[in-house]
């Protein structure tokens, strides 16, 4: 009698926990991956596809699942293996050849006299940073490019360059003092 | 007039003044110079948009560039001329890069555009046209910061302006304009403040001035006891110690109100707003006499045989300054700005801007040179003396290594770049130039980010609208589709018919 009355116990808060457990799991429910979403924010977003993927979160996610390495991305550089390192606990692997060094990304520039209209370059553009109709001149809208080159291989008239984005007061960096000018400081002087 | 209560704000230090070259030379115009480079973002906030052609003839005062947003402000023509170019030119700033100029080649004539003053048109329109009319005059804090004055005009929501600090201080060494222009033109400071006061509503006003200048605190007592039936607010002049940041927006609200601002703060959200006596002096110009800021009061000093205060055309290129101050050949470098907060200018032919107070001609003779940089000893010293309460050590440590989460933690961002910290480090280190660093990385990584966010906005609406487009065009295929097959099976069904009747019209002519 008391062996059934300690086994109705635990079986009623045995219901009860599970019932618990199982409104959690649909109330509390995550959509989607967090971990993706945390590696996707650390890839540059420029969608080139370099890294073999079609697009950041592609790529992202077979890093999730552990299908990819975390040194493909070219565009972002040593700081995203760094930061994908330390994000996932994966050990840092140095840059691949394809990965830059240096971290200031390009701007496609279109030839505009040499545009002939096709709109290949548009249907390429992942960002939508391209403007154009068939038979008219294309443009850049330089805020909106990610300089991811996709542009290039599809003109046929070869009249895309990716140049670097001008420097000017506004985004110009005062540079590290030890790495540029060892021992000197030309403004701050004592008198 | 006496007896304001002085908090004395954390930090700071006690520097030489150096201001005996050039505190007892009065203000002199400068020669107009034959070209003027006039840099189309010369205010903090976005650039004006140009509204004149190369080529075209321009009256001194004529709008070149209006203002298209808040944060903004017009640019005028300093003087009459010709339009020669509107390009790139190497502006006054630490990078050495060039930034786009309207270039005026001077007919000196020197011909003014017909001025309208505003003083009683302020009176009728209220306040917010005198905003409008400050930001088309081009009025912009003339202390350094240059934002655009007609910002600082509005009244923050629910809030009522306790009191208008106007800064005087001065703190910086060398720097003289200031002090002279509260000497000599008194009188327009003082009308410009009692103006302040009635239009912001300000229940006092406080004209802070460095211990060292008692003749602009005399000049300036005087012009307002002149004034001072005309209003009934407190308005007085505060001696204020001469420590070096005292002339900082948030050390003088300090050590005048004893209010400190929190990060994020403005002066405005405590009851407080300041200005600079340029600046006041500026708006005053612009409301009783219709100019403009085309010129401002800029101090010639350091290594030149005639150090002075020159009245120079904005967009005047700093060697035509400095060979008229008559510098000496062994000047290695010149100072804009004072000699803590400044930077050493990379290019001679860049013009002076709005913000322009001071140029130093450097020689070893003023600046001996540093002692190399040494390790960072953590003496602390620099703790001691930093007026925000920061750690200098601390961020310099992260800085260095370029950890910058550490670096925000020490919260950098309060970090004023007044440069006490690297003037007592005793292993020499070049302090603020790591926090400049750090600070532009972080900046530069949050616009990376944001960039990086928005691209990935783009990216994922044109995946979703391909998608979209694919489907629709399926759907249209397949209701092209069922179209096509009920109008086959219609045609079936007619042809059906048609064949069936003419069958029995057959069968009828073969019964006829």
């Amino acid at each position: 009698m008391e062996i059934l009355a300690a086994i109705s116990v635990m079986a009623f808060g045995a219901l009860i926990l599970g019932a618990a457990i199982g409104y959690a799991a649909v109330r509390f429910k995550v959509d989607g991956d967090p971990i993706t979403d945390k590696i996707n924010a650390i890839l540059p977003q420029t969608q080139c596809g370099q890294c073999g993927y079609p697009g950041c979160k592609p790529y992202a996610e077979a890093i999730a699942r552990g299908d990819a390495e975390i040194n493909l991305c070219p565009p972002g550089g040593e700081d995203a293996i760094r930061n994908l390192s330390e994000l996932l606990g994966r050990e840092y692997k140095p840059a691949g050849e394809s990965v830059r060094t240096e971290t200031q990304p390009g701007i496609a520039l279109i030839d505009e006299a040499a545009c002939i209209g096709c709109t290949l370059c548009i249907q390429a553009c992942p960002v939508d940073a391209i403007l154009g109709a068939a038979k008219q001149m294309h443009t850049v809208i330089i805020p909106f490019c990610t300089g991811c080159e996709l542009c290039l291989p599809p003109c046929p008239v070869d009249c895309i360059e990716i140049k670097p984005a001008p420097e000017s007061p506004e985004n110009w960096a005062w540079p590290h003092p030890a790495e540029n000018r060892p021992f000197a400081a030309p403004t701050l002087e004592r008198f | 007039m006496s007896g304001q209560k002085i908090f004395s704000f954390p930090g700071g230090i006690k520097l030489a003044h150096r201001k005996e070259a050039s505190s007892e030379k009065a203000i002199e115009p400068l020669p107009m110079p034959d070209r003027l480079i006039l840099p189309l973002r010369h205010s903090a906030g976005s650039a004006p948009m140009p509204i004149v052609k190369t080529g075209e003839k321009v009256k001194k005062g004529q709008c070149l560039a209006s203002a298209e947003s808040w944060i903004s402000a017009s640019l005028h023509a300093p003087t009459s001329g010709t339009v020669r170019d509107i390009g790139d030119y190497p502006i006054a700033h630490p990078s050495g890069l060039a930034a786009l100029c309207i270039v005026i080649e001077a007919d000196g004539e020197d011909a003014w555009v017909e001025r309208r003053p505003f003083l009683e048109d302020s009176a009728r329109l209220g306040p917010e046209a005198t905003q409008r009319y400050l930001q088309g005059m081009g009025v912009v804090g003339m202390g350094g910061a240059v934002l655009p004055s007609h910002v600082k005009l509005s009244k923050a929501p629910g809030i009522s302006l306790e009191t208008l600090i106007v800064n005087g201080a001065e703190c910086e060494p060398f720097i003289t304009c200031d002090d002279r222009l509260m000497r000599e033109r008194s009188d327009e400071i003082a009308s410009g403040i009692i103006f302040l006061v009635e239009l912001l509503g300000a229940r006092e006003a406080i004209i802070a001035i460095e211990d060292n200048k008692p003749e602009a605190a005399a000049a300036m007592r005087a012009a307002l006891s002149a004034r001072l039936e005309t209003t009934a607010n407190d308005i007085r002049v505060t001696i204020i110690p001469a420590v070096y940041p005292a002339g900082s927006l948030k050390q003088l609200i300090y050590m005048l109100t004893g209010k400190r601002a929190p990060a994020g703060v403005l002066p405005a959200q405590l009851g407080v707003q300041c200005f600079n006596t340029a600046t006041i002096h500026a708006i005053w110009r612009a409301l009783a006499h219709g100019e403009p800021v085309i010129s401002r009061i800029i101090t010639v000093t350091g290594n030149v045989n005639r150090p002075g205060n020159l009245e120079a055309p904005l967009g005047t290129p700093i060697l035509d300054i400095l060979r008229y101050a008559e510098v000496r050949p062994e000047t290695d470098g010149c100072l804009v700005g004072g000699p803590m907060m400044g930077f050493l200018l990379p290019n001679y032919d860049a013009p002076i801007g709005k913000g322009a107070n001071c140029l130093i001609a450097r020689s070893p003779e003023f600046f001996p040179a540093r002692a190399p940089e040494s390790p960072c000893m953590r003496c602390t010293s620099c703790a001691q003396v930093c007026p925000q309460g920061l750690l200098p050590y601390e961020m310099y440590r992260w800085s260095r290594v370029k950890d910058f989460a550490k670096v925000i933690n020490y919260n950098i961002n309060e970090c004023i770049e007044c440069g006490c910290c690297s003037y007592v480090c005793a292993s020499s280190i070049p302090l603020v130039q790591y926090f400049r660093f750090a600070k532009d990385e972080i900046r530069t990584a949050a616009r990376k980010k944001e960039a990086a966010d928005k691209a990935r906005e783009r990216f994922e609406f044109r995946q979703f609208r391909i998608e979209r487009e694919k489907e629709e065009r399926s759907l249209k295929l397949a209701r092209a589709a069922q179209k096509s097959a009920a109008e086959q099976a219609e045609i079936a069904a007619a042809v059906e018919r048609v064949g069936s009747s003419g069958a029995t019209t057959r069968e009828h002519g073969e019964k006829a």
